[in-house]
């Protein structure tokens, strides 16, 4: 079959207005860091700024300002005041949604589509939800009284950069907290580019401070004695640092880490909806999604006509230019995360696996991975097994739906979850025996405000979205 | 009749005996209990075949009680981890009818925990506890869990789900009160638990009660001893879920435990010191070990 040639569709660049150098936000202002590092775009790994990184001195900084506006004007506020605030900075984010999905793009690799159609809209939505919370707060069901914690210590990751943000901001100022964040390392851009649209939200300085830097900052501010909350998404071994770094204080954690989802597919499943929810699942964002289907478990009897279904559908994923509005997978992230990938899947090849990419052309600059499977994979493979956070799909077989639960489980992560099935019964009966946080039933990665989002078992603690979200930054 | 004679607290009924034609007056000796572990609803001794001295209040020797080991409470992991799949699977009125029945076992045996000193007053608010958490068991699911209404074609809904194997430290006051208050809410969400206890004789008597409850075995297993010599296992233990530090008084010891829990990411529960016993626990005994699972489907003609 003859297959159409995409002409170049690219996203203007031109709305946005990169500066040369960014500081951090502090107290309602950008100020100068302790030192500075350069952001890049991981498509064509052009420098597109200098970044102030935070120092030890600079994160207190900003944890006193994030106490000052606690105590002077933010958990003072009536609910209904910081809600009209949240409602203004959903709009704005809605308001520049181009020039914010162009910069997530620039900055981070993803294709533009998504950027523009999943991460901007939904951050914005996620402002909306929260902002009629917090003028509701005894209705949430956590006592009549709820009261907030305190300045919260948020540090996000590079995968959905303004989406986490949205997801770690919005109800911590909906339940009358202020916050610290850090950005992760790799992607700063649109959380500068929130401060400035905090400061047109007119939000009071210090309510919001973003510290941008790498490791050692945000364990400066984790381990910060005067944040009373500490809200991570990243990888389980940092979880693991910041769980043990709390342990014996006050600070109350949410953790959201890894994943190692199973996505299964039974033989009476409708094979082409399975397959675009395969895709969905592994070569969304890259597969630099926490939630990603990275195991496909196949019932046996289907395997070779679903593989066959899975193989035409990848080759036609178009990988390349973030800003091109055709572009199914963009860039990987970081030099870094590219290595580990190639790492990993060196390691798939050599413990047997088979490895399979469609005929794809690579731009040579920048950092690029093409949408990879493993068949004949078992389940004491490394690439069953660790998480891989790249477009790599391990597949599995089983032959009885308890095979599948069995296969499913066995891992110390509990994040998600998929089951694509026509029989009712069995899709309800294998959600309730999976033992993770989201379990979509003949859909993949979908994501909503009103949708509690979180881990089982290593996957972590504690749950973002819904109502279960405000939960975190509450005192009960 | 021949005269009673009291000797000791073992011997408080007389008996008569006939010897080589003679008739030998002599106090009966009662039938002592041995304490021993409680361990996937079987009584046995400690693996390591240690004991300690168990006193009453006035310093008596009362008996040797099971002093548990490493060994042992890895053996309790094994037993609640097997008892998670049928436990955390049956459905929330037999959860709640296993738990009422716990309640009226205790109930009958109220004489047994008089004997043991536990105060009247505390028996009634350890058997009302259990009553309160009996209801709880199909209430939960409606109150913290529901309906998320997403943008878009979808049924979505978000129950709450056991997060697995608890392991307990007890408190040593309340002993009867503070044993059930720290495993009804475990049990009654669909955990297995493990607890590790000071109070043998009060927590071995209510594993009997537990073990005509037709509460299945394995679901409550109890380790007596050290919590200080147990409890470091079980908090670095890969199968264990969660970890309740409610009964561990020593800051040092709750730290330690509280970073091995974070090796592998436990739900650690620690609640502020000086708990009213009496008071209405409120939902956080329940929700400290339970997992928020959302399960999405698309709608479509």
């Amino acid at each position: 079959m003859s297959r159409f040639e995409y002409a170049p569709a690219p996203e203007s660049r031109s709305i946005v207005k990169l500066q040369p150098s960014y500081g951090l936000f502090i107290n309602g202002e950008f100020v100068d860091g302790a030192g500075s590092f350069k952001t890049i775009s991981p498509a064509s790994e052009e420098v597109l700024a200098e970044i102030a990184e935070a120092s030890t001195a600079d994160v207190d900084r900003a944890v006193k300002a994030a106490r000052r506006a606690y105590e002077d004007v933010w958990g003072v506020m009536p609910g209904r005041e910081r809600a009209k605030y949240l409602f203004r900075i959903a709009r704005i984010i809605a308001e520049r949604s181009r020039e914010l999905a162009v910069l997530e793009s620039l900055n981070n690799g993803k294709p533009i589509k998504e950027s523009r159609d999943v991460d901007v809209p939904l951050a914005a939505a996620h402002f909306f939800y929260y902002a009629g919370w917090a003028d509701k707060l005894p209705y949430a069901g956590f006592g009549a009284d709820p009261r907030p914690l305190g300045v919260a210590g948020q540090v996000i990751p590079w995968n959905f950069p303004l989406l986490m943000l949205a997801w770690k901001i919005a109800p911590a100022l909906a339940a009358g907290n202020t916050v610290v964040l850090k950005p992760a390392e790799t992607t700063p851009l649109t959380a500068l580019l929130f401060a400035e649209i905090c400061q047109q939200a007119e939000l009071p300085p210090g309510v919001v401070n973003i510290v941008t830097g790498a490791g050692e900052t945000g364990a400066a501010l984790v381990n910060h004695p005067d944040v009373d909350k500490v809200a991570f998404t990243g990888s389980t071994e940092v979880g693991r640092i910041i769980a043990r770094a709390v342990a014996g204080t006050n600070k109350k954690v949410t953790l959201e880490l890894g994943g190692k989802a199973a996505n299964i597919v039974f033989d009476d499943a409708a094979i082409d909806q399975a397959v675009e929810g395969i895709v969905t699942g592994i070569f969304f964002n890259q597969g630099h999604v926490c939630c990603a289907g990275s195991r496909l478990l196949v019932q046996e009897s289907v395997a070779d006509q679903l593989l066959e279904s899975l193989k035409r559908r990848m080759a036609t994923l178009r990988v390349g230019d973030p800003l091109d509005k055709n572009t199914d997978v963009g860039a990987i992230n970081s030099a870094e995360q590219l290595s580990r990938i190639k790492a990993l899947a060196e390691i798939g090849s050599a413990e047997g696996a088979e490895r399979w990419s469609p005929a794809c052309e690579l731009p040579e600059r920048g950092f690029w991975f093409a949408p990879t499977i493993f068949t004949g994979v078992s389940q004491a493979h490394r690439i069953a097994r660790e998480e891989i956070f790249g477009p790599v799909l391990s597949v599995l077989t089983f032959r009885t739906p308890g095979e599948a639960v069995e296969k499913a489980n066995n891992t110390p992560y509990g994040l998600s979850a998929g089951v694509w099935s026509e029989k009712g019964s069995r899709i309800l009966a294998i959600a309730d025996q999976l033992r993770a946080g989201v379990v979509w039933a003949n859909t993949f990665n979908k994501f909503d405000p009103t949708s509690p989002f979180g881990g089982y078992k290593e996957s972590g603690y504690g749950r973002e979205g819904g109502r279960h979200g405000l939960e975190a930054y509450l005192a009960g | 009749m021949p005269a009673k004679k009291k000797e000791s607290a073992d011997s408080v009924a007389s008996a008569t005996r006939v010897t080589a034609g003679a008739t030998v007056t002599a106090p009966r000796l009662a039938v002592r209990k041995t304490y021993k572990l409680f361990i996937g609803g079987a009584f046995p001794r400690s693996e390591s075949g240690r004991t300690y001295v168990v006193a009453d209040s006035k310093g008596h020797f009362v008996a040797n009680a099971a002093q548990a080991s490493r060994k042992d409470a890895r053996d309790a992991v094994l037993a609640a981890r097997a008892a998670f799949g049928k436990w955390s699977g049956a459905t929330a009125y037999n959860k709640g009818q296993v738990i009422y029945r716990v309640a009226e076992m205790l109930e009958s045996r109220r004489d047994e925990f008089a004997a043991l000193e536990v105060p009247a007053s505390e028996v009634d608010e350890a058997i009302d506890r259990l009553v309160w958490y009996a209801g709880w068991t199909d209430k939960l699911a409606q109150v913290v869990g529901g309906a998320n209404p997403v943008a878009g074609p979808y049924f979505n809904i978000s129950s709450p789900e056991p997060s697995g194997v608890i392991a307990v430290v007890a408190p040593a006051t309340p002993t009867l009160l503070g044993l059930v208050s720290v495993i009804a809410p475990a049990m009654a969400t669909g955990n297995t638990v493990i607890v590790i206890t000071d109070a043998p004789r009060v927590a071995i008597t209510l594993a009997e009660v537990l073990a005509t409850s037709d509460v299945p075995g394995g679901v409550v297993n109890i380790l007596t001893g050290s919590a200080a010599e147990v409890a470091p296992w079980l908090a670095s233990h890969s199968d264990v879920n969660g970890l309740d530090l409610t009964g561990v008084a020593d800051a040092k010891l709750a730290l330690e435990l509280e970073q091995a829990a974070a090796e592998t990411l436990k739900r650690v529960r620690r609640p502020a010191a000086g708990l009213d016993w009496t008071a209405d626990p409120g939902l956080a005994p329940m929700t400290a070990y339970l997992e928020t699972k959302t399960v999405w489907h698309p709608k479509g003609m």
